[in-house]
């Protein structure tokens, strides 16, 4: 007997592989990013099966929203004949070689370990809030502080090409 | 989960999808009459009583008018848009309640649920705007995505500290915490920037910079026609709906505020209606909004929600946290918040007057007319 949990495993799953497929296959780049959108999308319902609602949501809204459509901003704003060359280089060999490896790796990895069952029971929201802010307080501090150098980088940045024109 | 209760969403889902396409239709007329009673115009007025038919016309037309395709367009990106916008727009009347008990799913994360869906309908403006390969509609999709990224933060941050108020995330939770107070005595500065991020997410004038027709002709839109064209217009309504749902239940007390002296069904069908009636307050207040004010430029409004909204919306989390975590009164919190409000109006009305350009049309009053006040010669 299927149960739903494995159909609806499948076909979170077979998003997040066939968006991911996609976003290297397709020759069009925008192509790409919407592919990446569906596999984020997928990689959300994945989470949810997990019962980890709250991570699915955040998935959606920074990955599925923010991110993917920054990408898009960036590369509508750019013409598409300069990636002409991005999927047909030179360097192709190696890259099948790089990616070869760390897909034999990933799949040994996977094989070998012991994967441990869900136990069905979701972290309520209160619990999550105490972890993060009280026992996790300064990892999480220093990841928002990493974000915050990051941010003022780009500004720093931005800032000097407009004065050295 | 056995079939009958599989059947029993697909059911569900379909009652949603009905019910929101009629208000969704309703609307229309309402916003045309509406707009109407503003410019001194009777408004739709010949099919049905007083034009009461008057969106059924409409679809009717809509649904027979020929499907254009330019030759140029990405098919697939083309018709997969309209219901990229649509999806999310239905998607997040999973978690809203009506009234106690009348919702889908009374989930713990539903405020955090609707925030995460509510970002994807960017994705289909994008779409749409690209998939057309028109450079109108590129402009168009491309300043929805930025307009809608930006108003996203005070959107979200305005939320978040009704969240941190009502100490919850559950919608009918929240709704239950306004029994004595409505939020909106308590954050009315949370109130006005939700209002105003929530237009902009929607693309109502004054923020509807993604289709203004006068300088990107139509935005993402402008190569669609017929049924396709009206699957925008249905989710762009359902998403007017929505907001002025959120903003009852976030705001205004939902069903519950003020209390009504009622018992038992009476009182159960008397807070629907209560429901109803503030949210179709907030509809006409967004409707009265368009006739009233024009469109803001895009650098405007980009200045508008970065250097005004984003630093108000963060303060008022401070200031809410600080309140909250030395357990003052609620009353500074609303006069806090009111200052601030002020303070906001105040910015907004000294900006408007820094751009002041003198006159190009003199707006003449009737009884100046009349009475030959300050008004020497005819113009």
């Amino acid at each position: 007997m299927i149960s739903i949990d494995l159909i609806l495993f499948f076909i979170a799953s077979s998003l997040v592989v066939g968006g991911g497929f996609l976003v290297v296959t397709v020759k069009n780049i925008v192509y790409a990013a919407f592919a990446l959108l569906v596999a984020m999308l997928g990689t959300a319902g994945i989470f949810l099966l997990a019962f980890a609602d709250f991570l699915a949501l955040v998935q959606i809204l920074i990955y599925g929203g923010a991110v993917v459509v920054v990408i898009l901003f960036a590369l509508m704003l750019t013409r598409l004949e300069d990636f002409k060359g991005l999927t047909d280089n030179s360097q192709k060999p190696l890259a099948v070689l790089v990616s070869l490896t760390v897909l034999t790796i990933m799949l040994y990895a996977i094989v070998a370990t012991a994967m441990p069952t869900s136990q069905g029971d979701a972290i309520s929201m209160i619990d999550l809030g105490v972890s993060l802010f009280q026992d996790w307080a300064i990892p999480f501090e220093v990841a928002s502080l990493v974000l915050l150098v990051a941010l003022i980088g780009a500004v720093v940045l931005v800032r000097q090409d407009e004065e050295g024109r | 989960m056995n079939f009958q209760e599989i059947l029993k969403y697909f059911v569900y889902a379909g009652m949603i999808f009905t019910v929101l396409a009629g208000i969704a239709a309703y609307l229309t007329l309402m916003e045309r009459k509406v707009l109407a009673w503003i410019q001194q115009r009777m408004g739709p007025k010949y099919v049905g009583f007083k034009g009461i038919l008057q969106p059924l016309a409409d679809g009717i037309k809509l649904v027979i008018k020929e499907d254009l395709l330019p030759s140029w367009s990405d098919r697939t990106v083309y018709w997969i848009a309209p219901i990229a916008v649509l999806v999310p727009a239905l998607l997040m009347w999973v978690a809203i309640p009506i009234t106690d008990g009348i919702v889908l799913d009374d989930s713990d994360l539903g405020l955090f649920y609707i925030t995460a869906i509510s970002v994807l309908t960017v994705m289909g403006l994008v779409m749409a705007g690209w998939g057309s390969a028109n450079k109108w509609a590129v402009m168009g999709g491309l300043r929805a995505a930025g307009q809608l990224v930006s108003y996203e933060i005070p959107f979200i941050m305005s939320i978040l500290a009704i969240a941190m108020l009502a100490q919850s995330l559950n919608l009918t939770e929240i709704v239950n915490q306004q029994t004595t107070f409505a939020f909106i005595l308590k954050q009315p500065l949370a109130f006005v920037i939700f209002f105003i991020a929530g237009l902009a997410e929607l693309g109502r004038i004054p923020f509807d910079i993604h289709h203004a027709e006068s300088e990107v002709v139509g935005g993402p839109f402008v190569e669609y026609s017929g049924a396709h064209w009206a699957v925008f217009y249905l989710a762009e309504y359902m998403n007017t709906f929505t907001v002025a749902v959120l903003t009852t239940i976030l705001f205004l007390g939902g069903w519950v505020w003020p209390q009504m002296p009622f018992e038992g069904s009476l009182h159960d069908f008397l807070s629907i209606l209560l429901f109803m009636f503030k949210t179709v307050a907030v509809i006409y207040l967004i409707f009265w909004i368009r006739g009233t004010y024009p469109r803001l430029r895009i650098d405007q409004l980009m200045a508008f929600g970065w250097k005004l909204l984003v630093p108000l919306s963060f303060l008022n989390v401070v200031i809410t946290s600080i309140v909250l975590f030395y357990g003052f009164s609620h009353f500074v919190l609303s006069a806090v918040s009111i200052f601030l409000t002020g303070v906001l109006f105040y910015m907004i009305s000294n900006r408007s007057k820094k751009y002041d350009s003198g006159e190009t049309v003199r707006i003449v009053s009737s009884s100046q007319v009349r009475d030959n006040q300050n008004f020497k010669e005819p113009l």
